[in-house]
């Protein structure tokens, strides 16, 4: 937050501006005390004083406008401020592309207020014109890579115009910079999703992709979870796809223990055992085994989750064993 | 590239023990003093700020201290009477999230004949799309956040029948991602505050059958780092408004058992300030009403008996919502 205009010696309050003197201040309403008293520099009362004043006339001027810039720049979460600069700018006609750039200089101040970006969308559904939403975006998310604010509009823009087709690569950019990033993994999904679709071949192809960066970091869980939400679209199950499976194992021999590895093969071992499916290597003894592992050595942090799992393992597995005796007799 | 989990580390020196008398005094004083300007202004919106500290004070049952009457008369000159809803303060424009913390409070105060409610209802109605979604304001954008907002406002005030809750719970649910959690829009990336969201409105709407519960859970249970404090995100940094969302969302869900609660209760005691009061979102950091609700609130449903009982559902005390006799859903699988 900056105090506008504490360093600039020329600043006017606008009580003392020749062209404001026609209007009067209209000072706060402070509520009631103690819980709700905001303490207030001296200049953003006296541009709030006046703010009040056009807001109660509904004056819609030019000046109102550069008022409301000032009051802004004190407060950008204020969204009475932000409502009532668009309702000027429709009022006066103002030349939208200039807005946009004030807009986004405001956004490079304050990347993570909500109003600021909400301002842009207003604008570009005036416009209909996105040409630059992906670019603002991109420097927002070059500052600030999981800046939910950013992507959401991000998401907004390139659903709404259809602007999917370098997508892939903006994504790949960031997962090579920070294969970490959440964001990143879950716009890789949106892609999917929305646009590129689960055939078997991209399912295939995304799922090469998820073990490459599981290779480089083992321990990640956006990497794991991406994995997982691929093969919900393998009509296979995660226990049927090959080289899911061997790569698992290859990680396992290698002496990796990264807790999400372990619980990759619970699960396969827990879908196997509901479908019936009988496996040397995958079957509710190894389960068991693996929970405790995790509970008493390798995500200590979990083990009551550990536990309530293993627990739940072994109820399945009395189940089916109750189906198979019943089917025998 | 950093290889290594980002967390924080708790100093030798950290409060250890709850300092309710603290708590309380900061409260009470709370925007008498200068410094807090910085936050009043960029996160301090005065209706939620009321709600924060009112149901603070309440959890420490020391709402005594707030001045009830004043409070009530502030929140009755909020009501917008075209539109029915209510604003963060004086002369701005109504919003959901705004309407919602005055209806909380009065609830607490028991004394929702201070507003018009069926204009509540009236503003709480409009503000639902055909796609069952909510906006916030009338230009607003779609938000979970605002679906929430919407089904505890009406709840509170027993009228959920004016909307169209099973629309209201689709669109909730597109939302849910492939990771089993919930993000604010379809797509959005899972966040564990609008997880609390969208469980939430599920707990209130009595659907808690359409979460993957186990999933979701799990998500929620990764989000606890080895200093005991909660995460909203992967790779992000502990915070101690986390710790109640995503303790909230397990409570709902039945399984807050799954979280390590000795190491959270020493993380949550650790952001206290013992010489100010107050609790802030990491140990050292300046605290705030808005962190000191999510701290006593999250040690309450860790089972704090000198701190009264939380509904996960509304954070709001159970005694509120039993007078209410409302019963979000929660589940018991
Ligand atoms: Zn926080």
């Amino acid at each position: 937050m900056s105090e506008s205009g504490d360093s600039d010696a020329s600043w006017i309050f606008y009580k003392d501006r020749p062209d404001w003197s026609d209007v009067t201040p209209i000072p706060e309403d402070d509520g009631p005390a103690p819980v709700v008293v905001i303490a207030h520099s001296e200049k953003f009362e006296d541009v709030y004083d006046y703010f009040r004043a056009i807001l109660k006339t509904n004056e819609k001027s030019e000046r109102a406008l550069l008022l409301t810039k000032d009051a802004v720049e004190f407060n950008p979460a204020n969204y009475t401020v932000w409502q009532y600069r668009r309702d000027l700018l429709q009022a006066l006609g103002t030349d939208l592309k200039t807005e946009l750039e004030y807009v986004e200089a405001v956004i490079k101040q304050s990347p993570k207020n909500y109003q600021v970006w909400h301002h842009r969308r207003v604008l570009i559904e005036w416009l209909q014109d996105p040409s630059l939403e992906l670019e603002v975006t991109g420097d927002a998310l070059q500052q600030d890579p999981k800046n939910y604010h950013a992507w959401q509009h991000r998401q907004w823009a390139i659903k709404t115009f259809g602007l999917f087709d370098k997508e892939m690569d903006f994504v790949d950019t960031l997962i090579n910079e920070d294969v970490r990033n959440n964001s990143a993994w879950n716009q890789r999904y949106f892609v999917m999703n929305n646009h590129l679709g689960w055939s078997d071949y991209n399912v295939q192809k995304e799922i090469c992709y998820a073990l490459e960066k599981i290779k480089f970091v083992k321990n990640n869980e956006s990497a794991w979870n991406y994995l997982r939400g691929v093969l919900l679209h393998d009509k296979r199950g995660i226990s049927g796809n090959a080289v899911v499976t061997s790569f698992c194992e290859e990680l396992y021999k290698n002496k990796c223990r990264s807790p999400y590895l372990l619980a990759f093969i619970i699960d396969i071992c827990e879908e196997n055992l509901k479908k019936g499916e009988t496996s040397c290597i995958y079957n509710s003894e190894r389960a068991i085994d693996l929970c405790q592992a995790l509970a008493t050595k390798y995500d200590k942090i979990r083990s009551k989750y550990w536990n309530y799992f293993s627990e739940k393992i072994k109820a399945l597995q009395n189940i089916k064993t109750v189906e198979q005796n019943n089917m025998e007799e | 590239m950093s290889f290594k989990t980002k967390d924080v580390v708790l100093s030798e020196d950290r409060p250890k023990t709850l300092l309710l008398q603290k708590h309380s005094d900061f409260l009470a004083s709370y925007g008498v003093n200068k410094d807090d300007y910085e936050y009043c202004m960029t996160e301090y919106l005065r209706m939620s700020g009321i709600y924060w500290s009112l149901t603070a004070m309440e959890l420490m049952d020391q709402s005594s201290r707030m001045p009830k009457e004043e409070i009530i008369a502030f929140i009755s000159s909020c009501q917008d009477s075209e539109s029915g809803g209510l604003s963060a303060s004086n002369g701005h424009d109504p919003h959901m999230l705004y309407t919602l913390s005055a209806v909380q409070v009065l609830a607490m105060y028991d004394r929702l004949d201070a507003i018009d409610t069926e204009g509540v209802v009236r503003f709480v109605t409009s503000m639902q799309q055909e796609d069952g979604s909510f906006i916030g304001d009338k230009w607003g954008e779609v938000d979970t956040r605002f679906s929430f907002c919407a089904v505890m406002c009406l709840s509170l005030l027993h009228r959920l029948d004016a909307i169209n809750v099973s629309k209201a719970v689709d669109f909730v649910l597109s939302c849910m991602n492939f990771d089993g959690g919930f993000g604010s829009k379809p797509g959005s990336e899972s966040h564990a505050g609008l997880i609390y969201c969208c469980v939430g409105t599920l707990s209130i709407c009595k659907r808690m059958d359409a979460l993957k519960c186990d999933e979701l859970a799990w998500w929620l249970c990764e989000r606890q780092l080895p200093s005991g404090g909660l995460n909203g995100r992967p790779e992000k940094l502990p915070d101690l408004c986390y710790s109640w969302w995503v303790m909230s969302s397990l409570s709902m869900l039945n399984r807050i058992h799954w979280v390590d609660k000795k190491n959270l209760e020493q993380y949550i005691l650790a952001c206290q300030d013992a010489e100010t009061g107050g609790f802030s979102d990491r140990p050292g950091d300046i605290t705030d009403p808005f962190h000191t609700l999510f701290g006593l609130a999250g040690l309450s449903l860790l089972g704090n008996s000198s701190i009264k009982r939380v509904n996960p559902t509304y954070c709001m005390p159970q005694e509120t919502i039993d007078r209410l006799k409302l019963e979000p859903q929660i589940l018991y699988v």
